[in-house]
Formats: structure tokens, sequence, C-alpha cells
């Protein structure tokens, strides 16, 4: 998987991830390229009326870094079980590498998760841990020994190899459950919540060590998370789920500048979002603020205002789209200030990036203008 | 501050930490000291004294108890003692990997009832060891007697001759063992079963373990530290197990607690009853350096037993 990559400069390995991983496994005799999942149908309850998902239909593409998104309770990782085969779905069809896999047991499947407390063997070492999938598979020790070196210095964990795995720091750990699934050269890497154990500054560091990794080696990964700012740093592509159900696909881009639909947008993060009413014509929609003019035919029955697609006048200002708005809080953010407005009986957030203009203060009269290209128009 | 004051403070904190010691551990020191010491002293005294005409034991000090516990009598040598000591060690070993083997699936299962129905099972298991040991054994003197509907099934399965009984024979022995022993291996495995780290089964599912390989490198690793517990629980007292033989086992299945016993009453050989006890403690810290040994391998090198 990963003896030439790790032998190369990071940097030429990211250039030719795949080409680097097709060239090792054709060392160990498994050449084998990334694999693509394409789920049909699939259901699971619990119980009696505990329906886990509804219907999901998703094609994740191959090499992709592919996040489910979603509150907990959304069936997020019920789904990434069902691909691990730890849970069976009760009906469905499941494709990884375009064969049929549903009725495949765990163990069988060529798909390796990292586990959200990472579920190290507590009674092996580093090494006995990271070599467990070869093991089980019968893999010659010499081989093992070999591969379990190569993963450890590819992943940079070579100087814990003898440890027990009760020594270990939460990203220690995090790497050796890492190393632990990668060693096998699994056609999909699923990794549920690996970070969410970890403190902010780690988190972050191990976020971009992820992501290299994946783009390193080019391998399928499906990411499940809470955080939707981790999904948007990490993701090629983003689902959305919630209820059981797929909310809404796509980059994200897609989902946090276009969200299709109120949960999307407020688990986005967005909260400026008011009902609107058609009125007349198809471009004019009544607001609680006033009449909001769009360019292009838009429907939907709610509005949705970024807070750093706003722009904020000095009071008396006019214009299409200009309301007049007061200044009720700042939180001055250093790269940016934030403001809260009270915008007739509304609150509005706008976050301003801090050019080094003159800042308005709390109490200011102000103008709030509309950009009616980022107006998003949603259904709830 | 002088250094006389430094002196007294210290002093003071020195009676307080001394209080505090003797008042925690100090009743059960002296304790230990009367029941277990001050005894395991006189009975090894004694293991070393001679057997006097009266049944007594008398000076001078020698080595004859340990000479006749090895075989060595009036008529020359004879293995009884001996045999009766390695009688001990299988019919141990058989009962505790019988218990091992009935109480593993029944912990197993009462962990992954309702948390509401697991108080009454383990109940259950327990319940029968609140009746005394004689009073069960009797009761299994009844079951396996001639003409009991065991002893019958038991002779047209051809397993037994016409008019004999199940009892008194090493079979009855190990079954009364086993019986006895069993909630002492039931509760610490179910303890082990209970805090099971179910991710641990799925990882090692993921890492492609069939169900059998994942039992083997997932679960039950997590189980030994309530299986060494439990080895220990049932085999140190089964080795020096008194009643069970004594009533359901006869002659030809007494054990090294019934040697012991029978020198300090009919036999009246103190010196010998003395070194058999010796022996017996001997053997059983053996048994749990043995147990301890194999707990670590086991455990991957982590301490499992004591």
């Amino acid at each position: 998987m990963n003896a030439e990559a790790a032998r190369r400069s990071p940097a030429a390995a990211e250039d030719d991830g795949r080409k680097a991983q097709g060239d090792t496994q054709a060392d160990t005799g498994s050449a084998r390229e990334a694999s693509s999942i394409s789920l049909r149908a699939l259901r699971k309850t619990f119980g009696r009326d505990v329906v886990a998902l509804e219907q999901v239909d998703l094609d994740i593409r191959a090499g992709e870094f592919f996040t489910l998104l979603g509150p907990s309770g959304c069936g997020k990782t019920t789904l990434l079980r069902i691909i691990a085969g730890l849970e069976q779905a009760d009906s469905g069809v499941l494709e990884v590498g375009g064969r049929d896999i549903l009725s495949t047991p765990a163990h069988r499947r060529s798909v390796n998760t990292v586990f959200q407390s990472y579920a190290l063997f507590p009674h092996l070492t580093v090494r006995e841990n990271i070599s467990f999938g070869l093991r089980m598979r019968r893999t010659p020790p010499e081989e093992c020994h070999r591969r379990v070196e190569e993963t450890a210095s590819f992943i940079k964990i070579a100087e814990l190899l003898d440890r027990g795995v009760e020594q270990l720091s939460g990203g220690q750990a995090q790497r050796v459950a890492l190393a632990r699934a990668l060693i096998n050269e699994p056609d999909v890497l699923l990794l549920d919540e690996p970070l969410s154990a970890l403190d902010a500054g780690l988190r972050t560091e191990l976020q971009l060590e992820l992501l290299r990794t994946q783009k390193r080696l080019g391998m399928t990964f499906v990411f499940v998370t809470h955080d939707q700012e981790e999904a948007m740093v990490m993701s090629d592509r983003i689902a959305v789920l919630n209820d059981g159900r797929i909310q809404q696909l796509g980059s994200p881009e897609e989902i946090y500048e276009r969200p299709e639909n109120l949960f999307v947008a407020r688990f986005m993060g967005h909260t400026n979002i008011y009902p609107v009413e058609p009125e007349g014509g198809g471009d004019r929609y009544a607001s609680p603020f006033g009449t909001v003019e769009i360019s292009a035919e838009r429907t939907g029955s709610h509005m949705l205002l970024r807070p750093e697609s706003l722009e904020l006048l000095p009071a008396g200002e006019t214009g299409t789209n200009c309301f007049p708005a007061r200044v009720s809080e700042r939180f001055y953010r250093g790269a940016a200030v934030e403001y809260r407005l009270e915008c007739g009986r509304e609150s509005v957030t706008a976050t301003l990036t801090n050019r080094g203009q003159t800042h308005f203060r709390v109490g200011d009269e102000v103008t709030l203008a509309l950009d009616t290209q980022s107006l998003v128009f949603l259904d709830p | 501050m002088n250094p006389a004051t430094a002196t007294g403070m210290s002093f003071l904190a020195l009676v307080r930490q001394s209080w505090h010691v003797l008042a925690t551990i100090g009743p059960g020191v002296v304790f230990i000291v009367i029941f277990l010491v001050l005894p395991s002293i006189m009975l090894m005294t004694v293991a070393f004294m001679t057997n006097g005409p009266y049944g007594l034991p008398e000076m001078p000090f020698t080595l004859q108890a340990f000479r006749e516990l090895a075989g060595f009598g009036f008529l020359g040598w004879s293995p009884g003692n001996l045999y009766t000591l390695w009688r001990s060690i299988w019919q141990t070993a058989i009962a505790t990997s019988l218990v091992i083997l009935i109480a593993y699936p029944i912990a197993y299962y009462i962990s992954t009832r309702p948390a509401h129905m697991q108080p009454l099972l383990l109940l259950i298991v327990i319940v029968p060891s609140w009746t005394n040991q004689v009073i069960r054994a009797f009761a299994w003197m009844n079951i396996l007697a001639p003409g009991s509907a065991v002893t019958n099934a038991a002779y047209n399965l051809g397993f037994l001759s016409e008019y004999m009984g199940l009892f008194p024979s090493t079979f009855a022995v190990v079954l009364g063992l086993v019986y006895n022993f069993l909630p002492f291996m039931v509760l610490p495995l179910y303890a082990s079963f209970q805090n099971l780290d179910h991710r641990l089964i799925q990882a090692a599912r993921d890492l492609y373990a069939t169900p059998v390989k994942a039992f083997f490198q997932a679960v039950f690793p997590q189980t030994l530290p309530g299986l060494m517990a439990g080895t220990v629980l049932v085999s140190i007292p089964a080795f020096g197990m008194y009643v069970i033989p004594d009533l359901l086992g006869g002659g030809k299945s007494s054990m090294i607690g019934n040697l012991v016993a029978r020198q300090f009453s009919d036999a009246s050989n103190w010196p010998l009853g003395g070194a058999a006890a010796m022996i017996m403690i001997l053997a059983t810290l053996l048994g749990l350096l043995v147990l301890r040994r194999v707990g670590r391998r086991a455990g991957g090198g982590r301490e499992v037993v004591l």
C-alpha cells in the first residue's frame, strides 16, 4: 500500500498517490484500484418502529474523501456499520467496487474501520495491534513484520511499536488505529468520528494529516462526523443525513452556500433564515424586512442570508434590498468583525472581513444591504 | 521556628500517622497474627515433633512425620499417601476444568439478559450455596444411591452393574466438587462479561477475524481476569476439600484434606497431620505460582492473577 509512498518524499508521493498505491500493491501481488461504493434503497430498522435508515441511495466515487454528516441519531454511524458489515441492512443493495457485498460477513469484506474510541486491543502491543488484520489472514510473519515497519514509518509511529496500548496518548492511539486499518490495504477505509475525542489543536493537526494520507494513497475514505466545519475542511463531497434520509449531497461549497432545505441550512450553522412569500411577480418577495427584489427566478418559502455576504452601509443609504438596521451587539474576532443587528423585528448576523475599515459601534444606525447573488431560497 | 518546635511537630505528626496506621490495619493484623500466623507456627512445630505413645506430639524434633507422609512406615514403603496427594491434584484439576466449561456459558448468558433479570439469574446460581455443605452432600448421596432414578438410568444405559450406586465413587466426588464450586466461577466470570468491551469484538471482526477467532482474540482475553480469579477461588478450596470426598468418595477417593483430618482424629498422629497440612499449603502456593505464570502469558504480559 505505502512502501513506495513511505520511501518517497511526501510531495512526490502526493503527485501520483494513486500510482504509488498501484505499484506497491503489485509488489505484494494484490494490485487494487480504489473502489467506489454504491447503495441502493438501503433500509435499516431497529426493533419495530425505530427507522435508522430509510431508502438510502448513494454513490461514493473511487478515491473520494466522502463525509456522512449529521446530528447524533441521524443514521450516519449505522450506515457506516452496514458498509463495514457490523450491522445487517433489512433490504437494499450495497456494492463495493461493483460487487454486491450485503450478504458478505464482516471478516470477508475488504473494508476496514477506524473506530470512534479506536478500539485498540489492550492485551496486545502496538505492533500486535497493527498486524492483527494481516495475522488473521495468515500472512507470513516476515511479510507481517515488513509491512508493520513500513506502515508505522508512513504514519510516523515507528518508535511506538513495542509499547503497550495503555501507554499511548489520544493522538498516538488515533494514529495506531489508522495504521491498523490502513496496513490491510482495504478497498475502502471507514472512519467513525475518529477525531472527536481529541482536543482542538491536535484535532486540526490530525485532520490535515488524515487528509494528506488519503490524497497520497488515493484510497476511498468514508468519514463520519457531526462537526460541519470538520466535514467542510476534509471532504470532496458531503452527504448531510437526518432522520435516516440523505438531506443533501454535494461538495462542501454546495452544501454551505446552497443548502437545499431548512435542516441543512441550520445544521451548517446558518442562523439568518426568514420566511418569505411571493409578492406580485416572480422576482419580488415579501420578507420581514420589507420587499426583496431578486434578478433571477427562484422559489422557496424561506430566505437565507449568509453573514459574510451582507454589507453594512452608513445610515440613510437607500436602494433596492437596503434596509435600516441598528447594531445591537458587536464581536471583534480579529480577522473579522461579527455584528448582531436589529432589522425591524428580526435579528440578523453579519460578518465583515476586517480590512482596517472603521467599525460600527453598538447602538449605531446602519443600512443593511443584501447581495442578491448570494441570497438562498429554501424549502422547509 | 526553632529546631525544638520542629522536632515536636514532626513527633506529633509521627504519632498521628502511627495512630492512623494502627486504627486502620491494626485490628486486621491482630486477628491474622492470632488466628493464622500463630496456628501456622504451631502446626509447623508439631510437624517436626515425634508422635508419642498416647497420640500426643512429644520431643525430640525429627523428620519422622515427613518420612511417614512419603510412605515409609513399620511395614516398609507404601505409596498410599502419595496417591492421595496425586488424587487431590487431579480431582481438583478435573473439577476446576469442568466448572470452567459449565460456568463460562452460564456467565455469558446471564450477562446478555435484560438488566432487571440478571440479579435474579445470579441469585438462582448462588442460592444452593446458602444451604449447608453437609446437607447438600447428603442430598447427592440420595440422588446417587442404588435404586434412585439417576442410578437406574445409568444402569439402563449400561454404565453401571445392577444393585450398584453411583456413590461412593470418584465420579461422585468430582460431581460434588463441581456442584459446590460452580457459583465461585460464575460470579467473577459474570463480572468480566458485564464489563466486556463489545467494540473490541467488532474491531476484530472488521479486521478479518472469523466469529471463532474473534472470540479467542477479543472476548477470551477480556474474560481472562475473571477466569483466573474464578480458578483460584475454585481450585484452592477444592484441593483442601474435606466434606465432599468424605461423604461421597469412600476410601478410594479421599483427598489430602481427609488425610489431614484423619491424623487429628481417628489416627491420632498430629505430627503426620501437621506435615500433610504443610505439604498441602506448599502445593497450594505452588499452584498459585503456576496460575500466575499461565495468566501472565495468556494476558500478554499483564498481571492477571493476584
